[in-house]
């Protein structure tokens, strides 16, 4: 019984980070290459933080923790993030 | 943090009034046991399920499954401080202590980074456990650990917070030089002692 | 207009509790006021936070039920879960007039409004049903008559939820067709579905494949996976069916 969830639940976090709406981000796995919209990737959060993998191959793409007014975010499992100006 | 605006009669799941002198600064008790990841359960199947003392040792050494099981285990009795603020206590486990584990590997290395399946990591100096304080366990309450609490064995380390204690734990590298571990590089301290409320890089 | 949005970090919102709903013994919705509200697409959600005291917090993510047509009014729908921690404040505690802080409007993946045409399938389970009722509600507000069809799997008729609402929008004659599976327990008479979604259900009840549909589902992980394996198995392409899945016991 996992505690994953759609990578929408990731949304709230990179929302306050991002000027974008980020759940439809395109992001591409620098392990595998698996690119889908964020929301399409697993999301793993709880009140330590949130991690994001690929489905494909459970690599941590993005981890977010945020504490005393400063946002930690580890990108190094992003090749390519893509957001769009338009809704 | 900015100020929230209190919900009105939100108490969450906690005890009201509860000040126990075991529960450390900040901390709140909780009598369930949440359940906090960074990733997926592993299934490692118990026949391919190993673990490793690796690093900077003259000779790495291993232990199957069965092997670990036939090493003189203790029966040990903790509070677990959650840095989300939550504590459990007199936990009961059963495991190796790291001080007969190490006791097998020569080495000088001050520093130990527990490995995991799924990648997870955190790292520890070496004197905080050893001399009784850490333990690679393998039962939780007369049973084996349940997976979603880091079955078949985790690390525990119940005077730490309790991210250092990693689940699924598969073993030690033991490192001259420290290496922050997964929470430790996102803002973490890089100790976590409860009672000196080390919950972040800074406190 | 709305597709030229500014661009804006999220922030947390205070809104006003104007209005309470009871909907099912364990579902209520909470209509909440909220003046900076930047409005919202039908399928997002809005994550909620609450301060005890002591200055403890708890977040919960909960899909926005009403359509972007309320603005600046935005409702959630609740469900109980036993030993969740929020959910039993919010359905049993919350009253008019207090004040909840949300963060949204999150979500951008699954998302329908009018515009992208259909034909709309809407597949359910338990309170998954939240945000595809915001998408019928959108439908309805705006006057669409794209065909739709919503699946909607319960385990009792008492516990479904906007069953009234379902029945008024069918009668609107206007492309929609609503079908219940109640699992558990059915009413006396009941001659429709009383099992789980599975290959032989779905053929029967959903879009052809190739009238190239739009698929959302949304409900407890399981009921997505498997629903969404079987559309797969149908021959939807696996892109187009879009899912939302509310973890293991549904939300907390």
């Amino acid at each position: 019984m996992d505690r994953r969830l759609d990578g929408n639940v990731a949304g709230g976090i990179l929302g306050e980070i991002f000027p974008f709406e980020m759940t439809s981000a395109i992001a591409t796995c620098a392990t595998c290459g698996r690119t889908d919209p964020i929301g399409a990737f697993m999301a793993y959060a709880s009140a330590i933080g949130t991690v994001l993998r690929c489905p494909c191959c459970d690599t941590a793409l993005i981890r977010l923790a945020r504490m005393k007014g400063r946002y930690w975010m580890d990108m190094r499992g992003v090749r390519t993030l893509q957001m769009s100006e338009h809704r | 943090m900015a100020e929230s605006p209190v919900s009105r009669a939100f108490r969450g799941r906690r005890q009201s009034g509860e000040v126990e002198a075991r529960l450390p600064p900040g901390q709140y008790l909780e009598r369930g046991f949440p359940v906090l990841s960074a990733g997926p359960t592993p299934h490692t199947p118990l026949n391919r399920w190993d673990f490793s003392i690796v690093g900077s040792v003259e000779r790495p050494k291993r232990w199957t499954w069965d092997e670990f099981r036939a090493l003189p285990h203790e029966a040990v009795t903790a509070d677990i401080h959650c840095v989300t603020k939550w504590s459990k206590l007199d936990t009961h486990w059963e495991g190796v202590s790291v001080d007969t584990l190490l006791a097998q590997v020569n080495s000088e290395a001050d520093y130990v980074i527990a490995f995991s399946d799924g990648g997870y990591t955190t790292n520890l100096p070496r004197d905080h456990v050893t001399g009784g304080r850490a333990w690679v366990v393998d039962a939780y309450e007369d049973g084996p650990i349940p997976p979603e609490h880091g079955g078949p064995a985790r690390l525990l380390v119940p005077h730490l917070y309790f991210w250092k204690s990693a689940k699924w734990v598969r073993g030690l590298r033991l490192a001259d030089e420290d290496e922050p571990g997964f929470w430790e590089t996102m803002g973490y301290h890089n100790l976590g002692d409860p009672w000196k409320e080390q919950r972040y890089t800074g406190d | 207009m709305e597709g030229t949005a500014l661009h804006r970090r999220l922030t947390w919102q205070m809104g006003e509790v104007v209005e309470t709903r009871p909907e099912t013994a364990r579902a209520r919705s909470l209509t909440m006021a909220m003046p900076e509200w930047p409005g919202h697409q039908p399928g997002q959600h809005v994550d909620v936070r609450l301060t005890a005291e002591d200055g403890y917090q708890a977040e919960r993510s909960y899909s926005i039920a009403s359509p972007p047509e309320d603005r600046p009014k935005v409702t959630i729908t609740v469900e109980r879960l036993d030993d969740g921690e929020v959910s039993p404040y919010l359905v049993d505690e919350v009253q008019v007039g207090d004040h909840l802080e949300l963060r949204g409007p999150i979500g951008g993946y699954f998302v329908w409004k009018a515009s992208l045409g259909g034909p709309l399938l809407l597949v359910g389970g338990g309170s998954g049903i939240v945000p595809l009722m915001a998408m019928l509600r959108h439908r309805r507000a705006v006057g669409s008559t794209v065909p739709a069809r919503l699946l909607y799997s319960a385990r009792s008729q008492e516990e479904v939820i906007y069953h009234g609402e379902l029945g008024d929008l069918m009668r609107r004659n206007d492309g929609l067709l609503v079908t219940y599976t109640l699992t558990r327990q059915q009413p006396p008479g009941w001659t429709g579905y009383h099992r789980r979604i599975d290959e032989e259900l779905l053929r029967e009840v959903v879009w052809p494949a190739h009238d190239h549909p739009r698929a959302y589902i949304c409900g407890p992980t399981q009921f997505v996976e498997t629903a969404a394996m079987t559309l797969v198995a149908l021959g939807y392409a696996p892109t187009i069916v879009k899912t939302e899945r509310f973890g293991p016991t549904g939300g907390g």
